[in-house]
């Protein structure tokens, strides 16, 4: 048996040599609620674990000039007893909340659940509308890229080896803009989405959308940007038409598969619904 | 192999242990300490039998790694009683009948306690959103949740 | 706490149960709790195909890796026979048991056992299992009943064959079984209906769920005397099918219970003992064996799923005319669908004249199903309870109604045979008419639905002994495994009788050495079956107690009377007494015969058949499908509740189950024949926020068998939330689901067809 070796490094260098220097595969560990899961059953087989939680930029939360950093490896009930943060995105506290239960809570990580790379992650959607951007370190330093390009498909990601994300920025927030995140599952909780749909625009003074980003989870190998169903509300008032429009893009959008969660026609017509949902629950946030 | 020496603290005791990286904080308190109170009803985090509070955060043992607990503080339901004296909640569940087979009382318990701590006052539908990680089988919830409403009354009418 | 509406001292009050205060602090040792020292890991290598022949087992490289100290596989254990298949009077099949514990030529389902590994840690005993290679030759496989009913289907056992028709078959099926319930003339009673529906259903295979994984420590001596510490819900059940299994005397076997985290039925058998036995056996050590929740799932439980056609015909003023079941229940890789009691139950709630149930016990490439509360009837009553509602709506007579109008009572015959005795069926729907529930206006989308549900409860073998210490405490000693509350009843009862403090009563489940035979602890017998036991024994006592008191005060035992938990001379005839406690007179033993104490044994009759009737509130997101529970009442009779918290929570068990049954829960298989959803992840049942409060009405028509008037109470409450919750949605929505779970991609696409 291959010994598991475990580091838990406390600067962004020491972390990044690591996972560099491992000469099998090392793995991540930030809340570790998906990392152990796979560990137990045998579907990884790392020879390093490094914990990330004992850098001080990947577990705490700052905001500059409006824009907020949120450390990848921050506990999900920490960012939501953020107050201040929670009201700035409740959207994308309120995705990142909906993942487990009041355990995992204690433990998921915004960085964990978009590294996950599973197609169904609840804060993906959200941090993709909110135009989020990850700052990713690796042997060869720094770089930024936006969330809908670090999932490539499920279990996989853009990142090379040796690179983790640090930390996850969210823009500072145009005046009259709301987001929201709304997901269905067959219980109330402790469920995998089976379609999540994540929502932000902005109004102008007249309440007429000047820009929106809808992302669509569980619904295609990735999270999905979708352009048209953004497209559908910019320029109106997010009227019954629009809302229609909308709808029909989401669905049209989506790519899903049939499995033991749903079906692709129950997926495609809930992506629309939840579209719809979801952007009501955005405007009434951008308005207010 | 060698295994990792980890110092934590459990219930306000100093504890020291050896682990291999591979045990969870529920196997090390389960097999090395026999801190048995903690039950394992899935290894996956989705049953809540395993709950115990890591530094204060309510977290599933099952999900946290051994090695992780180095420097942290523990509490898990052998240290919930005051000596002979029950918590309220451990009394209030003896007393509605909230426990049938008594499987998943300890991590219930363990998770309304955290709740309490948080939030004093809580709704009936606070309750069941913080408990719905702990699955229990026997009861419908039903007394599991009033025992926790009763115990909140109780504490804002002392 | 004492004192009490009823006139008892003790039955119906809400007492602190005994076990209580060791599960609130994590001190109660439950099956996986217990470590000898020294003591292998044991795992077991399960089949990842669905059917396929074993071509060879090859453990040789496992055996070489440090740490590894035994193997066994079904080459280990004793052939049986088909001639030695029945031992005893009470069943299993130990031939088919057997082929379940360890696969022999074929493995039959995703998860059957294939090897078993004893290592000197967890981490060795797994890759001891990686290097086990098994060849195996895919056989193609059937998981669906009526495909495996089909001509064509792959058939699992070539020595089966369908019993209960004639002529007997000459080619072997997938069929095990027919049987046949009926009274009058199905015919007749159909042509004399003015109104007949007729309708398909279909329930899914589901897990009982219990949150504590099978769990053992199993220690063979040297001088082949052996000790198992287990969970189970009978710990004489699992001496006797070890016993039987690996060929050894049952007096060599102690069986010690430890405290069992739920069951449901699903621990009424053996899937581990026999193989920690035997590794211990082999290796000389002890052997702790726990399943993960994948393997709960994937080899233990489940019960059937079904596909089912009712028919049932009334006259226009609502009176039923005829009524027909064709059910027909999977069993997973071996016989044993409990379609019997599901086609014995189904009709029972209903006095109607001509009755017709027919029954197919059919063997299919899944888990072998074992029991799940209320065994078959919840499934029977899913389609029979929903009929029952589709045929009031075509009479425009209101549900309720229906019910009252055809209700059963003392006198009504069964279609399975025996005539109905004092039973309270008509007392549970009076008090649901009568329930706030009932009557509370409803919003759009939102709907009502009503469903009832029979169980015959059951008696059976039961022993208990009774002993009354120096102190005058009493404990109360019995081998019947605690699953919900049935210590706190003894103790109850045992007080009651008696006549003193409960906290001077203690219960004991003693070991299978401690205490004489006892059933396992299911069909809702415990309360009722071993409580007679323990009343009468502590019935017995009294009047050892009364002779005693006759010896000191020297006058006839027939001068003695006990009461309010003391011996009193009876009337002034008797002479001038001071009256002698219980402490008095157990200090006095020693002069008086001796010490007092009875043990009782019986095979007990008589349990109280009884009813249940449920109301279920839903609203449903007509965009979604998503059914919410809104409110949810149950009533039953209970006969007589000795502690009526937890009557109420077997109740709302019940239909929290129930609720899981109807929506969400379902055992899900790939086209592989692999099962999809082995944990609580993906196999879904309720949590806390998916639920309201259960509001609870017991009402307590006596059973006229039972000193106390105690009917089951367990069983009941699962058995009508799956036709309320399909009744309130066809409420809301007009639309009548027929296929459980009624999830959402079911309800949306149901909508979307027809809404």
């Amino acid at each position: 048996m291959s010994a598991l070796q475990y580091k838990a490094p406390t600067s962004v260098d020491e972390a990044a040599a690591l996972l560099a220097g491992a000469s099998g595969e090392a793995r991540v560990l930030a809340g570790g609620t998906d990392l152990l899961v796979q560990l137990r059953a045998a579907m990884i087989a790392p020879e390093l674990i490094v914990d990330v939680k004992h850098i001080p930029e990947l577990t705490s939360v700052s905001v500059e000039d409006g824009v907020y950093s949120i450390g990848a490896a921050a506990a999900s009930a920490e960012l939501h007893e953020n107050a201040d943060l929670f009201a700035m995105w409740p959207g994308v506290i309120e995705a990142m909340d909906l993942v487990g239960s009041t355990q995992i809570q204690g433990r998921a990580s915004l960085g964990g659940n978009l590294c996950n790379a599973s197609p169904a992650a609840d804060s993906v959607p959200a941090m993709i509308a909110a135009s989020a951007v990850c700052v990713i370190a690796g042997p060869n330093g720094t770089r930024e890229v936006p969330v809908e390009d670090v999932a490539t498909g499920p279990g996989q990601t853009s990142l090379a080896k040796g690179e983790f994300v640090v930390t996850i920025r969210l823009p500072k927030k145009a005046p009259r803009t709301g987001d929201a995140y709304l997901r269905f599952i067959p219980r109330t909780e402790m469920d995998i989405a089976v379609v999540g749909v994540g929502v932000c625009l902005t109004l102008d003074e007249g309440g007429v959308c000047t820009a929106a980003r809808v992302s669509l989870g569980a619904v295609a190998a990735r999270a999905l940007l979708v352009k048209d169903a953004a497209d559908a509300l910019i320029g109106t008032k997010c009227d019954d038409a629009a809302m229609a429009n909308l709808d029909a893009a989401a669905q049209a959008a989506c790519s899903p598969i049939n499995d033991k969660r749903g079906t692709i026609e129950f997926r495609t017509k809930v992506a629309g619904v939840l579209a719809r949902r979801a952007t009501a629950i955005a405007l009434e946030r951008a308005r207010s | 192999m060698a295994k990792n020496h980890v110092t934590t603290t459990i219930n306000g005791e100093p504890v020291e242990f050896l682990c291999e990286t591979q045990q969870t904080l529920l196997d090390v308190l389960r097999d090395e300490l026999q801190l048995t109170g903690s039950k394992e009803g899935c290894a996956s985090g989705d049953c809540g039998a395993c709950s115990v509070m890591v530094d204060d955060r309510l977290v599933c043992s099952c999900l946290v790694m051994g090695v992780e607990a180095e420097g942290s503080s523990i509490e898990t339901i052998e240290g919930m009683a005051d000596g002979e004296n029950l918590h309220p909640l451990q009394q209030k569940f003896l007393e509605n009948a909230a426990l049938q087979c008594g499987i998943c009382t300890p991590g219930f318990l363990i998770a309304a306690k955290s709740l309490l701590e948080k939030n004093p006052d809580p709704t009936e539908t606070e309750v069941r959103y913080w408990l719905a990680g702990n699955l229990c089988r026997c009861t419908g919830y039903d007394k599991i949740i009033r025992s926790v409403l009763e115990v909140a009354a109780e504490a804002k009418g002392a | 706490m004492s004192g009490n509406a009823n006139g008892y001292k003790w039955i119906g009050t809400r007492t602190i149960r005994p076990d209580g205060v060791d599960k609130v602090t994590g001190r109660a040792a439950f099956g996986a709790d217990f470590a000898l020292p020294g003591m292998l890991v044991g795992k077991i290598l399960r089949s990842p195909h669905a059917h396929a022949r074993i071509l060879s087992i090859d453990s040789s490289k496992a055996e070489a890796l440090p740490g590894v100290k035994a193997i066994v596989t079904s080459a280990d254990f004793p052939e049986i026979p088909p001639s030695e298949a029945i031992k005893g009077s009470s069943p299993p099949n130990y031939r088919h048991l057997s082929q379940n514990l360890m696969a022999r030529e074929k493995v039959l389902y995703d998860g059957h056992a294939v090897a078993a590994v004893a290592a000197t840690s967890a981490a060795v005993a797994s890759e001891a299992l990686s290097l086990i290679s098994v060849e195996y030759e895919v056989l193609p496989h059937v998981t669906d009943v009526l495909e495996a009913m089909k001509p064509d289907a792959p058939v699992l056992h070539d020595d089966l064959f369908t019993g209960g028709v004639e002529p007997k078959p000459d080619k072997p099926s997938n069929v095990a079984k027919r049987v046949e319930f009926a009274i009058g003339d199905i015919d007749a009673g159909f042509a004399d209906a003015d109104v007949v529906v007729e309708r398909d259903y279909s329930t899914e295979g589901i897990h009982q769920g219990y949150i504590e994984t099978h769990a053992v420590v199993a220690n063979m001596g040297e001088d082949g005397q052996a000790t198992i510490w287990c969970s189970s819900q009978g710990h004489f059940m699992v001496r006797q099918y070890t016993a039987g299994l690996l060929n050894m005397n049952i007096g060599d076997i102690k069986v010690t219970p430890a405290e069992i985290g739920g069951g449901f039925g699903g621990k009424t058998t053996v899937y581990l003992e026999p193989v920690a036995l035997l590794l211990s056996r082999k290796s000389g050590h002890a052997i702790k064996m726990v399943m993960t929740r994948d393997e709960v799932f994937r080899a233990t439980g489940p019960t059937s799923g079904s596909a089912m056609t009712i028919k049932i015909g009334a006259k226009k003023d609502g009176k039923i005319t005829a009524a027909e079941a064709d059910l027909k229940f999977f069993a997973g890789a071996f016989p044993g669908a409990p379609v019997h009691l599901g086609c014995m139950c189904g009709f029972t709630p209903y006095d109607i004249e001509n009755v017709k149930a027919v029954g197919f016990d059919v063997v299919t490439n899944r888990p072998k199903a074992i029991s799940y509360r209320a065994p078959g009837a919840p499934i029977a009553a899913f389609a029979i309870e929903s009929a029952i509602d589709e045929l009031a709506g075509k009479l425009n007579i209101e549900p309720l109604a229906l019910r009252e109008m055809n209700a059963a009572r003392e006198g009504t015959r069964t279609a399975y045979g025996p005539t109905l005795g004092v039973v309270g069926f008509e007392e549970t729907l009076e008090a649901a008419k009568t329930h706030p529930h009932f009557s509370e206006p409803l919003g759009p989308d939102q709907g009502r639905g009503i469903a009832s549900g029979y169980w015959f409860n059951v008696g059976g073998e039961s022993s208990a002994s009774v002993s009354v210490n120096e102190d005058g405490s009493v404990t109360v000693t019995s081998g019947a495994p605690d699953i919900g509350g049935s210590r706190a009843s003894l103790c109850i009862m045992a007080a009651e009788v008696f006549g003193i403090d409960i906290g001077e009563v203690r219960a004991v489940i003693g070991d299978t050495n401690a205490t004489a035979f006892n059933r396992h602890t299911g069909g809702s017998r415990v309360t009722f079956a071993l409580g007679m036991v323990v009343v009468n024994a502590a019935e017995d006592c009294i009047v050892q107690l009364r002779t005693a008191a006759a010896k000191i005060w020297d006058i006839d035992v027939e001068a003695v009377v006990w009461e309010e938990g003391e011996a009193r001379p009876a009337g002034d005839n008797a002479g001038k007494f001071e009256p002698l406690s219980l402490g008095d007179l157990a200090a006095k033993t020693p002069m008086t015969g001796g010490p007092i104490s009875s043990e009782k044994s019986s095979n007990v009759q008589g349990p109280g058949p009884a009813f249940g009737t449920h109301i279920c509130d839903v609203e449903v997101d007509r965009e979604t499908g998503h059914v919410k529970i809104l409110r949810y009442t149950a009533i039953q009779d209970a006969g007589r509740a000795i502690h009526p918290g937890y009557v109420e929570g077997q109740m709302q068990g019940g239909v929290a189950q129930g609720i899981g049954w109807a929506l969400n829960e379902e055992y899900i298989y790939g086209d592989d024949g692999r099962l999809q959803n082995p944990g609580f992840l993906d196999y879904r049942i309720p949590v806390a926020s998916d639920l309201p409060m259960i509001d609870t009405v017991i009402v307590e028509v006596p059973n006229p068998t039972h000193p106390y008037g105690v009917r089951g109470v367990g069983e009941i409450p699962i058995i009508p939330p799956m036709a309320a919750v399909a009744n309130a949605i066809e409420d809301a929505v007009g639309m009548r689901l027929t296929d459980l779970p009624m999830s959402p991609p079911k309800v949306l696409e149901a909508l979307e067809n027809g809404g």
